[in-house]
């Protein structure tokens, strides 16, 4: 496969940056789109020039750590699927492929695609945790947690912290990551002491990081590589309606 | 009152009201609607409405008054909401492919100030008559107004035009009021998705049906 | 020069040791604890657990990793589950038991204290993971649902799904999360440790690199944990995250660390086969797909027949004809060399022939779609996004790959190097799996050491230890940080023709083929010929572009593969000296009469120690004795 690449080149964080043409060659099918941008990569270092910096680490869809607007969608064509699997069967031979990073206030540019997504770290500081010291801790089979609890909070907590969400969202809001989390330790009994506190303290978090709000478009449901619910977005404002105007206390 | 003013500081916050507000909001347009269809049962009929109305004296105004209120903190929330929206992105992506995003999501912000302006317009043309596009206001006969006012084809039209911008700001609205107040329970084709939808076609269906009827002569 | 290897195991009874030596450490008390700076590298099972329960403990934390986020380490990606001897199931499951499967999976090359206390911790484990919040997967009752793994005959692993790694590193994650907001660990992402320094023969502090300004940077402490994984990336195409690198225990190797047994490398036998030279990493496919699927190739070589069109009685499901009583469950080196077997034979499936089937048409047919979408669905679906091919109506293809390094920095039973303050943690130490790891045993060791183990023999080592006040202003650390600043240049100003990434797919093709799956004399000498050479190659014509001021991935990445061309040389020496076989290091001179593993348990019943003796001279054996006071040494058998 031959294929035009569109994509933003920024030398670093204060630099300005612009989109910047190159021509992949040779590209099979069965790479991914990152092992494509290696490819590219080899070529720029062997013609002397700076290969493109971008985010990746496990290759697997796990990390979280690899990001990219491709084509004006979060993470690529394919549904349910980070950068790192997605792969190049997903492109016709002779395609334009615009790559863009995350854009969002709260995510600065570090250099060309790589962002610093350090504000989602903030906001599960704020409270996204349960407060369980190591030591001491009941047997684990002391309390009985229903199957569907468990089964819902599995799938909130399959974020993968990737900030997709924010990137697809056209408010740059970070509301399914947040509320992602919320859900997760808060459909499980352990979860409860904290339920309410956890969801102002993070909520609060997220506004102070200057993302959007949601709007409810339903974007970053859609780009979540883990197809997380909108539904745990409900879920968020309900704790922080019953937090903030009834109080804390479970 | 310090409990919400700290609420309403967040952006969740300002999601609630502009969603508790939105549903005064739909609930006034449903019964707007439903009384203008009375319309069709001649002057006596929405005449005799329009009196009792005003004969209920502070209840009216009580009413007024709460939609004022409404549109006020919808509108100034929308505003904030918005402003810090843009702020969240500085730079716009160079190529962005919506995957999601309906027609009805994407125009809330423009729709709705759209609607704004109308409300204004609509207000001082039925309620105050200061507008006249037929040239005659008569306060006690709204059968009247409506019907010279709709038979100037460019009147019935921009009623109609922004008839669809209400459906649409009333369809996403409506479901995604829901979810901001945080009632809706979990669900991928969620039953709140197709009422608003049911309440979104049924009040832009009633209110366009009205200028319609007139400029095609059947309510004259 | 040897150096004095004393594990400092505990005495008493096997079941007592830890107890007992709990008592006996030494504590400092809670209004001191705050004035000790810990220095921890590595956010992962290990380093996460380790820093998140040291800060709680009011000890000072400085954690690094070279990722964004101490959430990506690659603890994250473990698929499987996670071992503990809770006999839930009522199977017959204990302490001992999961102690000796552990013994036994590793080949009897691991210690036996280490072993129990790891196997006596594991029930800890999942209880202060289920009070973090970790979705373990449940029974309807509410009761946690086990299932069993590789290597044992009860069911005692317990998962999240297939992403068990992730929601524990997670839990951990959010425990340390916690601690950085309370101000008892200072984060320190896009970091990398490239120094050990040592005073006074004590680990005193790291050098690091800003990764994002490129800034050169030290950091004192009374004492420093490595938490940074294995090297099992040195064989470039690994299950491994393109970060995870040696360099931060080879560095400390450097500065006198011993390396034990680095010949133990584990190679999974379920991952998806290499498409093709482009190719940068490999992806596991979790181990419990074995619960369900059933590992074959046709019985005659070379045959190209849709597996569909294959009929019964022309299958070998070899496993299982091998080992009927573990059949597809046998341990992780047994399944991986009989995959290399019959593809050797030309039996293998897929393109380039390197390939098994692994086939749940009979699972589906017994259980249904729906059951095996439950267990598996996540994991068939990243099959079919990386393949193309539909694991439901089509049996899988796997082929095995490196996966884990069960050799690492030697420690005691403290989980300290030799290096006095030098303690190591998860799979960067060598300490609890022998020759061969069982799997869901990463995951177990990573949070034992780091929940358990560490924050008890930390404080040990700070009150026994008299600590002069060092800050990095002395003289050992500038030092460091120039020679640190040097080697960076050097990087720089090579300018030559080839790509980092193609000398470490060299070297990851010299490792693979003569230190993998199967090991023998002659390759091994080869091996040691070609890597040096390649080394050579590497420092006159590699081409690292860009300045050291900024974000520099390719520079990040020749420092590790700088690092992979010494270490895999080290790990050939290892296992040329180790002519017996055992668990992952398969020796082709030892073998039974039916091909299976001999162990030499005369010559070779210890550990590994090599010491880094200067540029250019080899590097010391140093032998450290296994005792076995319990379990009688046994041929493993998985027949």
């Amino acid at each position: 496969m031959n294929l035009t690449l569109h994509v933003w080149r920024q030398a670093g964080p204060r630099a300005p940056g612009k989109m910047v043409v190159y021509k992949a060659g040779d590209i099979s099918p069965d790479m991914s789109f990152l092992e494509m941008l290696d490819v590219v990569n080899e070529g720029l270092t062997l013609r002397g020039e700076v290969p493109i910096a971008f985010d990746h680490d496990c290759r697997e869809g796990i990390c979280g750590m690899c990001s990219l607007m491709i084509n004006g969608i979060a993470h690529g064509p394919m549904k349910g699927t980070a950068t790192c699997q997605l792969h190049m069967r997903s492109f016709k031979d002779g395609d334009t492929i615009y790559i863009e990073p995350w854009r969002a206030g709260a995510f600065p540019v570090i250099k060309d695609l790589a962002v610093d997504r350090s504000a989602l770290d903030r906001i599960i500081q704020a409270g996204g945790f349960i407060t369980a010291a190591t030591g001491g801790a009941q047997d684990a089979n002391a309390v009985l947690v229903p199957k569907e609890s468990v089964d819902g909070a599995m799938d909130a907590a399959a974020c993968i912290g990737c900030g997709a969400c924010v990137a697809a969202c056209p408010n740059a809001s970070a509301s399914l990551f947040t509320a992602a989390k919320i859900t997760h330790l808060g459909l499980l009994p352990q979860g409860q002491p904290e339920r309410y506190r956890r969801a102002l303290e993070m909520v609060d978090q997220m506004d102070l990081e200057n993302f959007g709000s949601c709007t409810l478009h339903g974007e970053c449901q859609e780009a979540c590589p883990k197809e997380i619910s909108i539904d745990t977005i409900t879920r968020m404002n309900r704790d922080f309606i019953r937090g903030r105007l009834i109080g804390t206390r479970p | 009152m310090g409990r919400l003013r700290i609420f309403y500081a967040s952006m969740v916050g300002k999601k609630v009201v502009m969603g508790v507000t939105g549903l005064i909001g739909v609930g006034f347009v449903i019964m707007h609607s439903l009384g203008n269809l009375l319309v069709f049962r001649g002057p006596a009929a929405i005449n005799s409405y329009s009196h009792f109305l005003k004969s209920t004296g502070e209840l009216l105004w009580g009413l007024r008054i709460l939609l004022i209120v409404a549109v006020m903190f919808h509108v100034i929330a929308a505003v904030q909401l918005t402003l810090q929206s843009r702020a969240a992105r500085p730079l716009a992506y160079t190529k962005q492919e919506h995957q999601a995003a309906t027609v009805a999501s994407r125009t809330m912000r423009w729709g709705g100030a759209l609607l704004l302006v109308f409300i204004a317009l609509h207000v001082l043309h039925f309620t105050t008559g200061t507008i006249r596009p037929a040239g005659v206001f008569s306060p006690d006969d709204v059968y009247a107004n409506v019907v010279t006012s709709f038979r100037i084809w460019w009147v019935a039209l921009f009623y109609v035009a922004v008839m669809v911008a209400l459906g649409l700001h009333l369809f996403h609205g409506a479901w995604s009021s829901v979810r901001s107040v945080g009632v809706s329970p979990p669900s991928p084709q969620p039953l709140h998705h197709r009422i608003s939808f049911a309440i979104a076609l049924l009040v832009w269906a009633a209110f366009t049906a009205v200028p319609i009827a007139v400029a095609a002569g059947i309510v004259r | 020069m040897t150096v004095q290897l004393e594990a400092h195991i505990p005495s008493g009874p096997l079941a007592q040791k830890w107890g007992k030596h709990r008592f006996e450490m030494k504590l400092v008390s809670p209004a001191n604890k705050r004035k000790h700076t810990i220095i921890v590298v590595g956010s992962g099972l290990a380093g996460g657990a380790a820093a998140a329960t040291m800060s709680e403990l009011g000890y000072n934390v400085k954690c690094f990793c070279f990722q964004d986020s101490p959430r990506r380490a690659h603890s994250i990606a473990a698929q499987g589950g996670i071992n503990a001897a809770k006999n839930y199931q009522n199977d017959g499951d204990s302490i001992y038991r999961l102690f000796y499967d552990t013994l036994k999976g590793g080949d009897f090359r691991s210690r036996e204290a280490n072993v129990y206390r790891l196997a006596e911790l594991s029930g800890n484990i999942i209880d202060q993971c289920v009070a973090q919040g970790v979705p373990f997967a449940r029974e309807y009752g509410g009761l946690l649902s086990n299932r069993s793994f590789g290597g044992a005959q009860v069911s005692r692993t317990f998962y999240a799904r297939g992403q068990t790694g992730q929601q524990l590193l997670l839990g951990a994650y959010q425990a340390l999360e916690r601690q950085i907001a309370r101000g008892g660990v200072t984060m320190y992402p896009r970091t990398e440790m490239l120094d050990l320094v040592v005073i006074d023969g004590k680990a005193r502090g790291i050098v690091v690199r800003d990764l994002v300004t490129g800034a050169i940077e030290s950091h004192a402490g009374e004492a420093v944990v490595l938490a940074t994984g294995g090297y099992a990336n040195v064989f470039h195409l690994s299950t491994n995250a393109q970060g995870s690198n040696a360099t931060a225990i080879w560095r400390a190797y450097k500065r006198g660390a011993a390396f034990a047994n680095p010949c133990f490398t584990q190679i999974h036998p379920t991952c998806i086969p290499v498409s093709g030279e482009y190719q940068s990493k490999l992806t596991l496919m979790s181990e419990s797909l074995r619960n369900d699927g059933r590992v074959w190739v046709s019985k005659e070589p070379g045959d190209k027949r849709d597996p569909r069109q294959i009929p019964e009685n022309e299958r070998d499901y070899y496993l299982e004809r091998k080992y009927p009583s573990f059949g597809n469950l046998a341990p992780r080196d047994i399944a991986s060399r009989a995959a290399k077997e019959v593809c050797d034979e030309g039996r293998g499936v897929g393109e380039s022939g390197l390939g098994v089937y692994l086939d749940f048409a009979d699972t589906i047919k017994r259980l249904g779609r729906d059951v095996i979408k439950e267990r598996y669905g996540n994991l068939f679906e990243m099959y079919e996004r990386i393949t193309d091919e539909d694991p439901y109506e089509v049996p899988m293809r796997i082929y095995p790959a490196a996966h884990y390094t069960m050799g690492g920095l030697w420690v005691d039973y403290n989980l300290m190097s030799n290096v006095d303050g030098l303690h190591v943690t998860g799979e960067a130490n060598f300490s609890d799996h022998g020759a061969n790891r069982l799997g869901a045993s990463a995951l177990m060791q990573g949070l034992a050491d780091g929940y358990f183990i560490i924050p008890n023999t930390i404080g040990h080592y700070l009150v026994s230890n008299k600590l002069e006040k060092v800050d990095a202003s002395h003289a050992a650390f500038k030092a460091a940080e120039a020679e640190v600043a040097e080697r960076t240049n050097r990087f720089l100003s090579i300018k030559g023709k080839r790509t980092v990434a193609s000398f470490h797919r060299e070297l990851g093709k010299i490792m693979w083929h003569y230190c993998g799956m199967s090991r023998n004399d002659a390759g091994l000498r080869t091996a040691l010929k070609k890597i040096p050479e390649l080394r050579e190659e590497f420092w006159r014509d590699v081409n690292v572009p860009g300045s050291d001021v900024e974000l520099n991935q390719a520079l990040e990445k020749a420092g590790r593969v700088a690092d992979f061309l010494e270490l895999g040389e080290l790990i050939c020496l290892d296992a040329l000296h180790r002519t017996e076989s055992c668990g992952g290091h398969f020796r082709e001179e030892s073998q039974t009469a039916d091909g299976e593993a001999l162990r030499d348990d005369e010559n070779f019943a210890y550990v590994a120690a090599w010491q880094y003796a200067g540029e250019g001279r080899s590097p010391v054996l140093n032998k450290e004795p296994l005792v076995f006071e319990n379990v009688k040494l046994s041929q493993r058998s998985y027949k």
